[in-house]
């Protein structure tokens, strides 16, 4: 009999149970291959260990980086008491275990999903976690990457295993051609939009489809970052030439025969012509254009040409009056006071080119505070190499230091109660970016856009 | 951990959906490297706004949160479930959670019910009209009761025992060291591995 046909996240799962659950009680038992850590939900699971004289088993396959804390101007001292010991705290962590860590200030320090994939951790056929709902970025290279809690943080510590229940498995499909001035970002928001906010959750996404084999690892990853804001558990691509391309070469990717043997097993991981999907949502590509939220989650979004919507529920009242928004007001009629490119979702060199490329020759409008906040240390570079950092601030963009920054304000980037923010990060959560803030998640070349013109903005206008 | 087999008591009703981390607990709350005292932070700028509905007198003290769909979708941060443990309550009856927030909360002791949307209404209306109502989760016969009614809800068998029995889950994972060393030995060796 032929074997059966398997999705590549069932592929992901199956290579990685380490004992298999019994029928109605205990979960499979997963191996996680490499676990990312970061300041802020780390403390307490080294805390657990340390009460109850536990090591961290496998400190080789664990990687920590500062990111939500950090300072992006200034140097590398945190602004306050409580960020500085929680960075201290994770330095002494590690230390104690033998975890390699990228401080703050060293060459290789960024938001951990922006660093994994450049240090080239992140490969295909993975399974990566970290206490960050946004791991899901790592999918991108068809991995199973998700976010955990600090429970399970000290679970993985310890053991570098997770009890794990299957999962239903999703396809999205997109086909069709991108129209010009429409990202990988609007990909996520137009999605998000038609399921709403919890249309993913129980399941396990594959991005497929020609569009998504047309993107770039970089949109790969932005697409895949922004699956949790949909409730999924995880999103993914199978890997192909882009995938493999990106992570020849890179610190930790396999070299010389290994490299052969790994793309013999990466080739093999695509999900089989004849495997099913428990659910399908098919994305015509052609039909997207560049989305903007008006609310306060992302499903609360609508095409750059559209208008704040009648609210269709107390939720949309309430946003919309958080926001200080009216029903019928063309979205192209918001006047903004702030503009932020970053974050996990889109800091990645890419992106900051395609910001760029609206900006180059213009000027930030007087009356808009504008940041461009790179998403590692090695995007700052990379970027300051081609000569993006003298565009940007050539218009009056500030340019900062790698972190998470204004995407959720622990560090001193945050709105000002009232304020009106074009982001180009992934939530727009009532106080995300600063108590009374209000945000707009947008592409990074329609955040540059509003920057530009004062107010929200079809990018192709600019063109 | 301590075992949870029953939670009693009175209810808060919180009738929105889509409550995020966020507002659950505000992220200049995530700095303390401490696993308790997050009670004061809990949905820390909504409790600002002086008609909030769990600043009310009469909803102080109560074990159980009723809450719109989607209950802590967002962020992963534990913090959440702990803010709602150290504020007093011991459950959350919602339609949906996000995920990680409910794996959170079991590993916090607090037990994140799901039930229908329309019982789940059912509670917040007895709640708001009666906010004396006590209500009994039974976890071990998987019932939430009150006066007039049993609603069943459904949990994962090994969550619910785990909680039942105040089971150590690390321990439980500990007892397959030697399917994890065999698992071990058997990766492909071009994985990446860091040598400090």
């Amino acid at each position: 009999m032929p074997p059966m046909p398997r999705t590549l996240a069932q592929k992901l799962w199956d290579s990685h149970v380490v004992e298999t659950g019994d029928a109605g009680n205990e979960p499979d038992l997963l191996y996680v291959d490499l676990h990312l850590v970061h300041e802020v939900t780390s403390p307490q699971a080294f805390e657990g260990l340390r009460m109850t004289g536990r090591r961290v088993r496998r400190p080789d396959l664990t990687v920590a980086t500062m990111d939500h804390n950090v300072p992006t101007r200034g140097g590398a001292r945190a602004a306050d008491e409580l960020s500085r010991k929680q960075m201290e705290v994770l330095a002494e962590n590690c230390e104690r275990e033998g975890i390699p860590l990228h401080q703050i200030g060293s060459r290789r320090q960024g938001i951990v999903h922006i660093i994994g994939p450049e240090l080239g951790l992140t490969q295909p056929g993975m399974v990566i976690v970290c206490g960050d709902s946004h791991t899901s970025t790592h999918g991108a290279f068809g991995a199973l990457a998700f976010g955990i809690g600090t429970s399970e943080v000290e679970l993985v510590l310890a053991t570098q295993c997770l009890p794990q229940r299957r999962l239903g498995d999703l396809a999205v499909d997109v086909d069709g051609e991108l129209p010009i001035g429409v990202t990988a970002k609007d990909i996520a928001l137009g999605l998000i939009g038609r399921v709403g906010t919890s249309g993913g959750v129980g399941h396990l996404v594959e991005y497929r489809g020609s569009t998504v084999r047309a993107l770039s690892m970089e949109g790969r990853m932005t697409l895949c970052n922004m699956s949790i804001e949909w409730g999924a558990k995880a999103g993914m691509v199978a890997p192909d030439d882009t995938t493999f391309k990106y992570v020849e070469r890179r610190p930790h990717a396999p070299r010389g025969s290994a490299w052969e043997a790994a793309l013999d097993y990466w080739r093999s991981l695509p999900t089989d012509v004849d495997a099913t999907f428990d659910r399908e949502i098919e994305l015509d590509a052609t039909r997207l254009s560049p989305f903007v939220t008006w609310g306060t989650n992302p499903g609360q979004v609508v095409p750059i040409t559209g208008r704040v919507p009648s609210p269709a529920s107390d939720t949309d009242e309430r946003a919309m009056r958080y926001m200080d928004l009216r029903p019928g007001t063309a979205m192209a009629d918001i006047a903004i006071d702030r503009v932020f490119i970053g974050s996990c979702t889109n800091a990645r060199i890419e992106d900051l080119r395609a910001a760029a490329r609206i900006i180059h020759g213009r000027h930030v409008h007087p009356k808009v505070r504008a940041l461009v906040v790179p998403g590692s240390t090695t995007v700052k570079r990379a970027a300051e190499d081609e000569g993006l950092d003298l565009v940007f601030k050539a218009a009056g963009f500030e340019w900062r230091s790698a972190g998470c920054s204004m995407c959720l304000g622990m560090n001193p980037d945050i709105l000002a109660p009232g304020e009106r923010c074009a982001s180009t990060s992934n939530r727009n959560f009532e106080g995300r970016q600063g108590a009374g803030g209000r945000t707009h998640l947008v592409s990074p070349p329609m955040a540059a856009a509003a920057a530009i013109t004062g107010h929200l903005v079809d990018v192709r206008e600019l063109f | 951990m301590e075992p949870v087999v029953r939670v009693s008591g009175r209810m808060a009703p919180l009738d929105r959906a889509d409550v995020d981390t966020d507002q659950i607990i505000p992220k200049q709350f995530l700095k303390r490297i401490e696993r308790t005292g997050y009670g004061p932070f809990l949905f820390y700028d909504w409790r600002r706004q002086p008609d909030f509905v769990l600043n009310r007198p009469e909803h102080q003290g109560a074990a159980v949160l009723v809450a719109g769909a989607n209950f802590g979708c967002g962020s992963s941060r534990e913090h959440a479930p702990w803010a709602i443990r150290d504020a007093g309550f011991r459950a959350v009856i919602a339609p949906s959670f996000g995920d990680i927030f409910r794996a959170n909360s079991f590993k916090t002791g607090i037990l994140a019910v799901s039930l229908p949307e329309s019982q789940v209404r059912h509670l917040i209306d007895l709640a708001s009209e009666d906010p004396t109502a006590v209500i009994e989760i039974d976890l071990e016969a998987q019932q939430v009761r009150g006066e007039g009614f049993v609603y069943r809800f459904e949990i994962d068998p090994f969550v619910r025992e785990c909680l039942l029995n105040g089971l150590d889950e690390i321990g439980l994972v500990e007892r397959h060291a030697a399917a994890i060393s065999d698992y071990e030995s058997k990766r492909m060796d071009w994985l990446p591995a860091i040598k400090s």
